[in-house]
C-alpha cells in the first residue's frame, strides 16, 4: 500500500477525505491513527484535551479497517477516521469519569449505543475528552482534571462542557469529535473553537450508556471542522435504539445528502430578534449580521421573526436541568462502584454518603444538585419546577409558529467569544449567560446547529452563527451550514481555522515533540 | 424571599452533601442569587398551559417480555468499593424503609 | 418501653376502627420492569443483574409491556377506571438497596383508581373501596452483618443483593375502611386473602407471603365512635394471613391504651413483630421525608387505548368469588362446608379431582381429610403435595368400586405421596386390593372363631351385635385388606 501524506498532511485532512483516502488505498487506517496520536503526543500538553489516550485499542481498531479492506469487505463512510469521544459516554475498554473525581477509575462494564455505532462503523476511538464535570459547565474549567485550552489562545477557555471534543478537533488531535448538547455544551463550545458543532433533534440519537445530567434535555451529537464531516458522523450516530425510551423511531433525516446540497436559494430564514442586542459582543454582532447579508445575497430570503418566550430560556432551563441532575446524580453514593471516603467501621451509610458525595463533587455540580432539590421540594415544586415546564411549553409554541413563517431560525451561537479561564470561574450567573442563545433548542428539541462566522475584530476570535430548524428538521439546517461554508471560505480563501496560531510543540520541560507515536501513556 | 443559610444545610442534607460551615455560607449567597434569577418563571401568564416534561410526543414504548443475558457476576463487582460473599458490602444501614 | 395495652373488647367497646391495607405484589413477569434481567427468586447474588437494574451511570429503562398489562388486569379484576394517559415518577430517597437512589413508581398518575373488592365476614359483605392500583420497581435486598441475629439495628456492616432490584411491584391501596367494629382484623386478613386469590386466578403472581412476593402494610386508626377518624399508624413488616389480623388486633389495642391515658396517637410508621405480635415504632426520622416526585424524563408516558383495555378485560379469566359461587352451587355445599375448603385452600385441588371424574363429596373429603393432615404434618400447602388431583380421582375411584376401602385407600394415598407411581401400580405391586374371596375369608374367619370361643358363643346366643369384635380380628389377621362386610356375613353364616 503506497503511503501518500505526511503526518501533518494527514491531520489536517477532513473526515470525509481521510474516509476516501483508506478506502482508496492511499493510506492505511493505521497510518492515520499513528499521526493522530503523535499529534496527541504533540499538543496534548498545551491543550489538555483528553482524559484518557487509547493508543493500543485505536491502533488495533485501526488494524482492523485495514484488514477488513484488504479482504475487500465494504467499509462505512467513515472506517478509519479517528474520533475523540466525550468522557461522558460509556466505554467496556477505557475508563468514564464524566470529568468528576467521583467517578475517577470507573470502568464500565459496557459500551453505550454511539459508542457501539461508532466502532461498529470501523471509527477509530482515539480516547475520552475532558469536560465540566457531569457536563455542567461552559468552560471545562469544571473538569476535577483540570481545565482544557482554546487552541486559538491558550489562555482561554474552549467552551464547554465538551471542550475537550472541541479543542482535540481544533488543534488537529482528531478530526472528529463527539459532544453531549443539554444547554449548548456542543454548539457553544463548537462556536467558541471556530468549528461545526451539531445538537441533534432530541432523542435523534440514543442516549444509551450517556452518563445522564438532565435526561429531557440530553443530546450526543458531532463537532467537526467541516458541515459535511459533521454530517457523516451525524448519519452514523443516529437511528433508533430501542434501549431508548425517548429514541426517535423515524428515519434519519438526510443530512449528507443536504450537506453536500449545501444550497440556500429561495429559503427563509428568520433572524430571532430576542437573541440579540444588551450583552452581546459587538465583534459577535457584526459578524453574524454580514453572514446573514451574505445568505440573502446567496437567495434566502431573511426576516425578522419575534420569539418572545426565549427570554425565560434561560431562567426555565436552571431550574429543569438541575431538578434532573439532582436525582439523576443521586446515584453517585460510594455504595457499587466510584469514590467511597469516610468508611472508617463507625460511620454509617447515610455519613459515608454525604462525605463520599462532598468529597467527590466539584462546586459547580453541588449548587446545582442543591438548586434541583430545592425546585423539586413540596411546597415549591409549582412555583419552580412546574412553572419552568410551563415555559418550556411556551418556547415550543413560540418554535411552532416561528417555523410557519420561515424554514429555519438563526442567531448568535453565544453572545461573546471565548473568554478568559478564571475570568467566570466563581460566578455562576455570569458563566451561565454563555449558553444564552442555544438553550431555547434544547428545551424544545428541535435540531441546531454552530458553524463559524469570522473572527471578533476585537479580539481575533472565533464567532459562530447558530441554525435552528423544527423537529427532525435536521437536514435543514445542514443545507444552511454547508452553504455559508462554502460563501464564506470563498471570501476567507480557505476554512476559519487556517487562520488560527499553529501550535508549536510541546510546552517546555515535557516530552520531545513529533516522532513517532508512544503506545500508550499518553495523557493518562 | 432569600435563600438562608438555614435552609441551604436543609438542601445538603436532603442532597447527602456533608458540608462545611465555610461552603454553607459560600453556597448560600450564590443559591440566593441564582434561585432570585431564575423565579423570574413566575413573571410568565402561563395560565392553562400545560407542563412540558418530554421533548418528544411519543407514548406507548414498551419492550417485549423476553429475557438478556445479565452481566457475569464478578464484572458487576469488579468496580465496587468492597465486596463480601457476592454481595456489595456497604456500611451500617440506620434505619429501615 | 412496652405498651400497655387494653384488652381487645374493651377497647372496641369506646373505639371505632378504621382500616386501611397497601399491598405490593411482585409480578411474575418472565423479566423485569425495565430490563430483560429474569426474575428469579434465590439465584446467586447479583447474578441476575444488568446496568439497569444496577442503576449504572448511563443506562436507561424501558417499561415491560408485560408489567403495564398485568397491572390493567389487576385494576380491570378489581372494578378500577383505567388511566388514558399516565406517567411514571421518580421517587427520590437515598438508600443503599436502591441503585438509582431513586424509585421509579408512579405518583399522582396511577394506571389504575377507583375500585372495589368484596369480602365475607361472619356472612356479613364488607365492600373495601380500592384508591389505586399502580406500577413500580423493587429494590435489592440487604443482609445484616454482625449485631443480633441479622437485624437492622446493631448490625456492623451490609451486605446487598441486587437480584430482586427492578423486579416489577403493584401496590394495591385501600380506601379507609370504616365500619367494621370487632371484626376490624377479621376483615384485613379476608382482604388480604381475598386479593391473593384474585391474583392467583388472574396468573400474574405466585403471591407467596412467606418469598415476600406479597407484602402488606396495615393502617390502623381508631377514635371514639361517631368522632372524626383518629391519626393513623402504618405497620410495616407483615408477613402472613395471620400476622395481618394480629397486627390490626394490636395496634386496636394499643392505640386505645394510649389514648385512655389522654395520650395521642402519632403518625409514624410501625413494625410488626412476628415472634412477639406486637408492633415497635421505627426510628423517628429528623425531618419529615421529602420525596421530591417528579414525573421520569428517561420513560414516555403510557396511554392505554380502549381497545386494548377491553382486549384485556375479555381475556379476563373467571374471578374468584364468581368461581366460588358456580362451584358452590355445583357441588351442593353449604356456605359452612364452602368456606372449610376456602380456608385450607383446596378450592383448586378439589374442583380439579372432580374434573378428574370424583364425586364432590368424595374429593372434599379426600383433600379435606386425609391430605389436608399430611400437608399440616410437612408444613405444606395442598397444592404443594406431590400428589395430583387425577391422582386422588382415581383413588377415589378404587374405592367406589369396591377394590378399596377407606383404610387402603389411606395407605395408597401415602405410597403416592411417598413417590412409589400411580396409585393402580401401588394397588398391584403391594396386593393393597380388598380381599372379598370367600376362600381366603373363610380360613381367616374360622381362625378368629377358634381364637375367640367366648365372643363366638355370645353370637351363638342371639348377640348378633358382638360380631363386631371377631370382624376386627379377621380384619387384624388380614392386615386391614379383608372386605370387611363380606367378614361379617361370613361369620354369621358360621355362628347361625
Amino acid at each position: 500500500m503506497a503511503s501518500t501524506g505526511t503526518p501533518a498532511e494527514l491531520t489536517g485532512m477532513t473526515a470525509a477525505q481521510l474516509a476516501a483516502a483508506i478506502a482508496g488505498g492511499e493510506v492505511s487506517a493505521v497510518e492515520v491513527a499513528t499521526a493522530h496520536l503523535d499529534r496527541i503526543t504533540a499538543v496534548e500538553p498545551q491543550v489538555h484535551a483528553f482524559l484518557h489516550v487509547a493508543a493500543d485499542g485505536a491502533l488495533a481498531a485501526a488494524r482492523a479497517v485495514d484488514e477488513r479492506r484488504a479482504a475487500g469487505e465494504p467499509l462505512g463512510p467513515l472506517a478509519g477516521v479517528p474520533l475523540a469521544l466525550k468522557d461522558v459516554l460509556t466505554t467496556s475498554d477505557m475508563p468514564t469519569t464524566c470529568g468528576s473525581r467521583i467517578l475517577e477509575g470507573w470502568q464500565p462494564p459496557y459500551d453505550a449505543t454511539i459508542t457501539r455505532r461508532l466502532r461498529e462503523a470501523g471509527v477509530v476511538l482515539l480516547g475520552k475528552t475532558n469536560m465540566d464535570e457531569f457536563a455542567m459547565g461552559s468552560s471545562t474549567e469544571n473538569s476535577a482534571f483540570g481545565p482544557s485550552r482554546n487552541p486559538w489562545d491558550l489562555s482561554r477557555v474552549p467552551g464547554g462542557s465538551s471542550g475537550g471534543s472541541s479543542a482535540a478537533v481544533t488543534a488537529y488531535e482528531a478530526p472528529l469529535g463527539i459532544g453531549t448538547d443539554t444547554g449548548g455544551s456542543i454548539r457553544q463550545p463548537g462556536a467558541v473553537c471556530g468549528i461545526v458543532g451539531v445538537k441533534p433533534t432530541y432523542g435523534g440519537s440514543s442516549r444509551y450508556g450517556l452518563v445522564a445530567f438532565a435526561s429531557s434535555l440530553d443530546t450526543p451529537g458531532p463537532l467537526a471542522r467541516t458541515v459535511l464531516d459533521a454530517a457523516l458522523l451525524h448519519e452514523v450516530i443516529s437511528g433508533h435504539d430501542p434501549c431508548d425510551s425517548t429514541s426517535v423511531d423515524a428515519p434519519v433525516p438526510p443530512v449528507v445528502a443536504a450537506a453536500r446540497q449545501a444550497d440556500v436559494a429561495g429559503l427563509r430564514i428568520g433572524v430571532v430578534s430576542e437573541l440579540s442586542g444588551e450583552g452581546y459582543q459587538p465583534g459577535v454582532l457584526a459578524r453574524f449580521g454580514e453572514a446573514v447579508d451574505l445568505l440573502e445575497s446567496l437567495g434566502a430570503k431573511v426576516i425578522e421573526v419575534s420569539c418572545p418566550h426565549f427570554t425565560y430560556a434561560l431562567p426555565a432551563y436552571y431550574l429543569i436541568a438541575p431538578s434532573e441532575a439532582s436525582s439523576n446524580l443521586a446515584r453517585f453514593d460510594a455504595m457499587r462502584y466510584g469514590l467511597r471516603t469516610g468508611d472508617d467501621g463507625t460511620r454509617s451509610a447515610e455519613e459515608v454518603m454525604a462525605l463520599t458525595r462532598a468529597a467527590g463533587f466539584g462546586a459547580e455540580v453541588k449548587r446545582r444538585i442543591m438548586l434541583g432539590t430545592y425546585a423539586l421540594s413540596s411546597g415549591y415544586y409549582d412555583a419552580y419546577y412546574g412553572k419552568a415546564q410551563q415555559v418550556r411549553t411556551l418556547i415550543c409554541r413560540d418554535f411552532d409558529a416561528a417555523f410557519e413563517q420561515v424554514d429555519v431560525l438563526v442567531s448568535p451561537t453565544t453572545p461573546t467569544t471565548a473568554f478568559r479561564i478564571g475570568e467566570r470561574a466563581d460566578d455562576p450567573m455570569a458563566m451561565y449567560l454563555a449558553d444564552l442563545c442555544t438553550i431555547p433548542s434544547d428545551l424544545a428539541g428541535n435540531a441546531a446547529l454552530s458553524v463559524p462566522c469570522g473572527l471578533a475584530p476585537e479580539d481575533g476570535l472565533p464567532v459562530g452563527l447558530q441554525v435552528m430548524a423544527p423537529v427532525l428538521g435536521d437536514d435543514r439546517m445542514y443545507r444552511v451550514g454547508a452553504a455559508l461554508e462554502a460563501a464564506l471560505e470563498q471570501r476567507w480563501g480557505g476554512p476559519l481555522l487556517a487562520q488560527a496560531p499553529p501550535l508549536i510543540g510541546p510546552a517546555p520541560g515535557s516530552a520531545a515533540p513529533g516522532g513517532t507515536a508512544a503506545d500508550g501513556g499518553i495523557g493518562r | 424571599m432569600p435563600i438562608t443559610r438555614d435552609e441551604v444545610a436543609h438542601l445538603a442534607r436532603l442532597s447527602r452533601l456533608a458540608l462545611s460551615e465555610d461552603e454553607l455560607s459560600h453556597f448560600a449567597g450564590q443559591l440566593d442569587g441564582i434561585i432570585s434569577a431564575v423565579a423570574r418563571v413566575q413573571e410568565v401568564a402561563a395560565e392553562g398551559i400545560p407542563p412540558m416534561t418530554h421533548a418528544v410526543p411519543v407514548v406507548n414504548v414498551f419492550r417485549d417480555d423476553v429475557e438478556v443475558p445479565c452481566l457475569p457476576q464478578q464484572a458487576v463487582l469488579s468496580q465496587a468499593p468492597a465486596t463480601e460473599q457476592g454481595r456489595f458490602r456497604v456500611p451500617r444501614i440506620l434505619e429501615e424503609d | 418501653m412496652t405498651a400497655t395495652l387494653v384488652t381487645y373488647d374493651d377497647a372496641l367497646a369506646r373505639y371505632e376502627p378504621v382500616l386501611g391495607l397497601e399491598t405490593h405484589v411482585e409480578l411474575g413477569t418472565v423479566t423485569k420492569m425495565f430490563c430483560g434481567c429474569p426474575t428469579v427468586f434465590g439465584a446467586e447474588p447479583n447474578s441476575a443483574v444488568c446496568p439497569v437494574c444496577l442503576g449504572l451511570p448511563g443506562s436507561l429503562p424501558v417499561a415491560s409491556r408485560a408489567a403495564i398489562e398485568y397491572t390493567i388486569r389487576i385494576g380491570l379484576a378489581l372494578n378500577c377506571s383505567i388511566a388514558t394517559w399516565c406517567r411514571f415518577a421518580r421517587k427520590n430517597y437515598f438508600y443503599p438497596d436502591m441503585p438509582k437512589d431513586f424509585q421509579i413508581s408512579q405518583y399522582d398518575e396511577p394506571l389504575c383508581t377507583d375500585g372495589w373488592l368484596d369480602v365475607t365476614v361472619e356472612g356479613q359483605v364488607f365492600r373495601i373501596g380500592i384508591e389505586r392500583v399502580h406500577l413500580e420497581e423493587d429494590t435489592g435486598k440487604s443482609l445484616h452483618v454482625g449485631g443480633a441475629t441479622g437485624r437492622i439495628h446493631g448490625a456492623d456492616h451490609s451486605l446487598v443483593d441486587y437480584n430482586r432490584s427492578g423486579i416489577p411491584l403493584v401496590e394495591v391501596v385501600t380506601k379507609p375502611v370504616p365500619g367494621t367494629g370487632a371484626l376490624a382484623p377479621d376483615v384485613a386478613r379476608a382482604y388480604v386473602t381475598e386479593l391473593r386469590e384474585l391474583l392467583r386466578a388472574l396468573g400474574v403472581s405466585d403471591v407467596r407471603m412467606e418469598e415476600g412476593s406479597l407484602r402488606c402494610d396495615v393502617n390502623t386508626s381508631v377514635a371514639p365512635a361517631g368522632l372524626p377518624w383518629g391519626t393513623r399508624t402504618e405497620t410495616k413488616n407483615v408477613n402472613s394471613l395471620r400476622s395481618v389480623e394480629r397486627a390490626v388486633r394490636f395496634e386496636i389495642q394499643r392505640q386505645a391504651a394510649v389514648l385512655d391515658s389522654g395520650g395521642r396517637i402519632v403518625q409514624e410508621t410501625r413494625h410488626f413483630q412476628e415472634d412477639s405480635g406486637t408492633t415497635t415504632a421505627g426510628r423517628s426520622k429528623e425531618e419529615a421525608q421529602d420525596y421530591r416526585y417528579f414525573p421520569e424524563p428517561d420513560l414516555v408516558p403510557v396511554a392505554p387505548s380502549r381497545e386494548w383495555v377491553e382486549e384485556l378485560r375479555a381475556a379476563l379469566p373467571e374471578l374468584p368469588a364468581a368461581r366460588r359461587v358456580r362451584l358452590q352451587a355445583q357441588w351442593g355445599l353449604s356456605d359452612l362446608d364452602m368456606d372449610a375448603l376456602r380456608n385450607a385452600g383446596a378450592l383448586e385441588m378439589v374442583e380439579q379431582t372432580v374434573a378428574a371424574g370424583a364425586a364432590p363429596a368424595d374429593a372434599r373429603k379426600w383433600w379435606l381429610g386425609e391430605l389436608a393432615r399430611r400437608a399440616n404434618e410437612d408444613g405444606t400447602e395442598l397444592a404443594a403435595l406431590p400428589v395430583t388431583p387425577a391422582q386422588v380421582a382415581r383413588v377415589a375411584a378404587l374405592v367406589s368400586d369396591g377394590t378399596l376401602n377407606d383404610k387402603l385407600a389411606r395407605q395408597v394415598l401415602s405410597f403416592v405421596l411417598a413417590g412409589e407411581g400411580e396409585p393402580e401400580q401401588i394397588v398391584a405391586a403391594r396386593g393393597l386390593a380388598v380381599v372379598s374371596d370367600d376362600g381366603a375369608l373363610t380360613a381367616a374367619v374360622d381362625e378368629a372363631i377358634a381364637a375367640n370361643p367366648d365372643v363366638a358363643a355370645k353370637i351363638r346366643d342371639g348377640k348378633v351385635a358382638a360380631a363386631g369384635a371377631l370382624v376386627g380380628a379377621v380384619m387384624k389377621a388380614t392386615r386391614g385388606q379383608a372386605d370387611a362386610g363380606r367378614a361379617r356375613e361370613l361369620i354369621l353364616e358360621r355362628l347361625r
